[in-house]
């Protein structure tokens, strides 16, 4: 794409483009990680140190680094598109070798600097690398099972790589983003009914499969849903994360205990307080009232992308900022989901609360591109 | 590929029309969430309040001071005594190594114990506090406090701990207190948290033991944040608790320690009743134990020491033991012939030395016997003869009545460890215990304390206590809890005729007065402090007819614990008896050698409420009598701290 393929009136160039990012989103953005930077400063006993201030330079780098990726055209992102996704595979292969192993899983890669979760960066590789493949594809082509077969093997690859890391939930977010996209390009309904079918009978077998040679998840995430499924069944072992958070959450009540005075996480019952469990001590600190905040600023951004994605005739364009959209509300809602006991815990962090360098860097960017998206929209 | 206007159009109608399904899903999906979060911190918020609270609050039991038990005089006997110790928070000590050694420059810490500690903090949390040693002198925590910088991590705390300042004087009375052990807590039906306090320390035995409830107090309390690994963060509540009463006995532990001083070397009982009131002035039980080497925690060696010892130390003899009373129950033959009327004072019965019952002969202890001989006479020199005689006149059966009259075979109700009943037998008994009929023979040999008759020195200070009084004088331990006076034990009057009690009393007198009484050795010359007894001597073993044909062996050839028991028992003053007293020296030979001059020297001490003066005795014995109170002055008995004894 380029603006010549569409008719258009009016072209921002050069510096001006600032004027025309979607300021509301990048509001919103500021105002949840600034929630984070209140938690990781609470959770750390009142200190900047060891988790706020890093999280805010990180923060203020991946804000550069959107304007950044915003300023550049979409269209030469469209066309980056096959190599970025191309890069993320490599770097999944990679990670099967030269990974980091911790705590019981082969995700990281040092790159020196900071060590870079490449099955992070294949969340958006992959919705940038569909919503180009749609660009391309002609409409009427859309719902034929060859070109539905070709992005279905594109998914599959990146999840499959991830799920033998083994990271089940961040498979099960790849394979979610890179679904919504085929979705939203108009594959046709049938496909998706048939496949949520098998999805179930999969289920079914997997569950099957426990305690046999042929069993298909590790015991450990066996054992997670379980304790998902009754985690007051195991107190003191597996289920002792899910249970002290939900105490945390809970005993929040409307306007919670008052700003570093949540005793779930002051006095360390809460597990991975500054990472995947961010929100428990939100909730406890917060109450109903900062928990409810935070979750609709979430869904306002989410919102916003929706709006700008429907102001936008160009297909890659509205594709991939629909499909960053869904990356970013699976993983607000996945984890609050997983630490309000209506899933299982799965490992996902919050997004731009939880502490942690590569996954908001990442984040960012992907917003940096929704903002191009924005910016350069045929007008 | 450039796309068609109308395809782009479309495409753009496509999308748009799935967004708005995504958004809508999205949508239903953070309303789930939002109702899952309403649902949690608003309807079930107090629940998990409540959790939370559970959590981080930890209900620590604050130990209430123990009651103290003082004696009659208001001396101390069970004290709680501050107890230092020293413990260290690994996490706050850097250099384990060094820190300990550092300290141990300091103070004395016997190696154990540092390897106890080193062990314990390898096992515990790193800020968990460990002892490292235990009962520190208050000059070791001022070296520790002073040196605090160069000794991080280390800290003294102080706690109470019970102490018995006269050491093994009162072991028998007070007990001792030790840790709660899982016996106790089998044994026991008490729901009080207190137990659950680990090493916390109950009454094991005495009245440390039976006084347990009074003595113990209640439990404070006092809440405390705590991490989730247990660290402790703040104190949020305290409560103290409520300290146990405080107990004052009857004992006057001067002359209870007396009392052990005297019994040294013997394996011995004897009891010092205050005729006014019932009051157990001592109870002695010889040998005796330190009772602080229990509350320490004994050694084994110490354990199988006392548990060895075949003069069993651990034994509360004057309570627990009992014995054939031997001559000392002639007075309970006599008051029950007198009173049954079927023999008068002043009738005489023929000793000839022995008397046959059809046809088993039983001896008098003088093998040439006594002649025509009454009442008067025959408790004065003992004669064995004259009681055969009126015992098979009056019965068992009632001679049993008396004997329980005077307190023999009674369980007195004292709040001491295995207090003996005893034994005064009769046909009921035998019929229903040993299923035999009762013998005219076992009726003979009770009517001298033989046989089956047994009683505990503190019976037989009982029975003279009621023999001198004529009153039910019943004995009391315990004088005050909390300030409230305990009821006396001074009792009605027996209803035995005064006449007969006088002239047992008379006899009695000639007992330790009278040129030919028993004990006129151990005679006190003090006119207004006069004592009046009766000796017993109480076999172990029978004499067989070859025997006795051959010459009855003397005691001091025989071995130990096939000698004579010898008893006294008596009363003094004569004319107003205010002291009564029982001594039983276990295979100690012939009463009035053995055990009459142990009682003579108790009640003098009893009654010049110290050393009495040595023209108290008779002018023969005064300078050994000398020589024996400075040995008694500078004795000081295991684990005593107690200066400027009796």
């Amino acid at each position: 794409m380029s603006y010549l393929e569409h008719n258009t009136k009016f072209v921002p160039t050069g510096l001006s483009k600032i004027w025309y990012l979607n300021w509301p989103v990048i509001m919103l953005l500021m105002a949840i990680a600034g929630f984070g930077f209140l938690m990781l400063y609470s959770v750390a006993g009142g200190s900047g140190t060891p988790w706020m201030e890093p999280q805010m330079k990180r923060f203020a780098l991946g804000m550069v680094l959107m304007i950044a990726v915003a300023m550049v055209p979409i269209w030469f992102w469209r066309n980056m598109a096959f190599v970025a996704f191309g890069g993320s595979l490599l770097l999944l292969v990679g990670v099967e070798f030269f990974g980091e192993i911790r705590q019981g899983a082969q995700r990281w890669i040092n790159l020196g600097f900071m060590r870079l979760q490449p099955s992070e960066l294949t969340k958006i590789t992959l919705v940038m690398f569909l919503a180009a493949y749609y660009d391309w594809l002609p409409n009427n082509r859309t719902s034929h099972p060859l070109w539905v077969a070709l992005p279905v093997l594109f998914i599959l690859a990146p999840v499959a790589l991830v799920l033998n890391q083994p990271d089940l939930g961040t498979s099960l977010l790849l394979l979610m983003g890179g679904a919504t996209v085929m979705f939203l390009a108009g594959v046709h309904w049938a496909y998706f009914a048939t496949v949520i079918g098998a999805g179930v009978g999969a289920i079914v077998a997997v569950f099957q499969s426990r305690g046999t040679s042929w069993q298909m998840l590790k015991d450990y995430q066996f054992r997670r849903i379980d304790t998902f499924l009754d985690p007051a069944n195991d107190p003191l072992n597996a289920g002792y994360h899910i249970t002290q958070a939900k105490i945390a959450l809970g005993s929040g009540g409307w306007t919670g205990r008052g700003y570093m005075q949540g005793t779930q996480s002051r006095l360390n019952f809460l597990p991975e307080k500054h990472t995947d469990f961010i929100f428990t001590t939100l909730a406890e600190e917060f109450g109903f009232v900062g928990a409810f905040t935070l979750l609709t600023l979430y869904l306002l951004v989410v919102l916003f992308c929706i709006v700008s994605a429907l102001g936008n005739r160009d297909r890659f364009a509205s594709l991939l900022t629909l499909g960053i959209a869904m990356t970013f509300f699976l993983f607000f809602s996945v984890n609050m989901a997983m630490v309000t006991g209506l899933a299982p815990v799965v490992g996902v962090p919050l997004p731009l609360v939880s502490y942690g360098g590569s996954a908001m860097l990442v984040l960012l960017v992907a917003f940096g591109l929704v903002q191009s998206a924005h910016v350069h929209r045929p007008r | 590929m450039k796309r068609l206007p109308k395809d782009a159009l479309e495409s753009a109608r496509t999308i748009g029309r799935r967004a708005l399904v995504m958004g809508g899903v999205q949508l239903g999906i953070v309303g789930a969430l939002g109702y899952q979060l309403r649902s949690m911190q608003v309807e079930q918020a107090d629940k998990f309040r409540l959790l939370a609270e559970e959590n981080r609050i930890n209900i620590r039991l604050l130990p209430p001071a123990r009651g103290l038990i003082f004696d009659r005089n208001g001396i101390v006997i069970a004290d709680n005594e501050q107890n230092y110790r020293v413990v260290m928070v690994r996490e706050d000590a850097g250099d384990i190594g060094e820190v300990l050694a550092k300290l141990t420059e300091l103070v004395d810490i016997a190696p154990d114990d540092l390897a106890r500690a080193m062990e314990e903090m390898g096992d515990r949390l790193p800020f968990v506090p460990v002892t490292i040693a235990d009962r520190l002198s208050w000059e070791d925590v001022a070296q520790i406090n002073l040196n605090t910088p160069a000794l991080p991590g280390i800290t003294a705390e102080v706690g109470l701990s019970r102490v018995y300042p006269w050491g093994a004087d009162l072991a028998h009375v007070v007990g001792y207190v030790g840790p709660v052990s899982d016996y106790d807590l089998s044994r026991i039906d008490d729901q009080d948290p207190l137990l659950q306090i680990p090493r916390f320390q109950i009454g094991k035995t005495g009245t440390e033991n039976k006084l347990e409830h009074t003595l113990r107090g209640s439990a404070g309390n006092r809440q405390i944040e705590v991490t989730a690994v247990g660290r402790v963060m703040r104190e949020l509540d305290r409560q103290e608790g409520i300290p146990g009463k405080d107990v004052q006995l009857t004992i006057d532990s001067r002359l209870q320690s007396y009392v052990q001083a005297r019994l040294d070397g013997e394996s011995a009982g004897a009891v010092v009743i205050d005729l006014a009131s019932g009051d157990l002035r001592a109870i002695g039980s010889a040998p005796s134990f330190d009772p602080n080497l229990f509350v320490r925690g004994i050694s084994t060696t110490d354990w199988t020491g006392l548990n060895e010892d075949k003069y069993r130390p651990l034994a509360a003899k004057a309570v627990q033991g009992t014995y054939p009373p031997g001559s000392t129950f002639k007075m309970v033959a006599a008051l029950a012939a007198m009173e049954d009327g079927v023999v008068a004072p002043d009738e005489t019965v023929y000793c000839p030395g022995f008397t046959d019952v059809f046809n088993i002969r039983f001896h008098c202890w003088k093998g040439g016997g006594h002649g025509n001989i009454n009442l008067h006479e025959s408790l004065k020199q003992s004669c064995d003869c004259y009681y055969y005689d009126i015992a098979q006149r009056v019965g068992i059966d009632k001679m049993a009545v008396m004997a329980r009259k005077l307190g023999l075979g009674i369980k007195h109700d004292l709040p001491l460890s295995a207090v003996a009943a005893g034994l005064a037998p009769d046909k009921a008994w035998k019929a229903s215990v040993r299923g035999e009929d009762w013998r005219i023979g076992d009726t003979v040999n009770a009517s001298i304390g033989q046989g089956y008759v047994l009683a505990s020195p503190l019976q037989l200070a009982v029975m003279t206590a009621r023999i001198a009084t004529g009153r039910e004088i019943t004995p009391r331990l315990i004088r005050l809890i909390d300030g409230v006076e305990q009821p006396s034990g001074l009792g009605e009057s027996l209803g035995i005729n005064e006449n007969t009690l006088r002239r047992v009393r008379a006899s009695m007198n000639d007992v330790c007065n009278h040129r030919r009484g028993t004990a006129y050795g151990s005679r006190i010359m003090a006119d207004e402090y006069r004592m009046a007894g009766k000796t017993g001597t109480s076999q172990v073993r029978r004499i067989t007819p070859e025997e006795r044909a051959a010459g009855v062996t003397k005691n001091e050839d025989l071995p130990w614990e096939r000698r004579d028991h010898a008893l006294f028992v008596g009363f003094a003053p004569y004319d107003n008896p205010r002291y009564a007293v029982s001594v039983v020296v276990e295979h100690g030979g012939g009463g009035s050698r053995a055990a009459a001059p142990i009682a003579r020297d108790i009640i003098l001490q009893a009654q010049y409420g110290g050393p009495p003066p040595l023209d108290a005795y008779p002018a023969s014995a005064r300078e050994r009598i000398a020589e024996q109170q400075r040995r008694i002055e500078r004795r000081v008995p295991p684990g005593s701290t107690v200066s400027g004894r009796a």
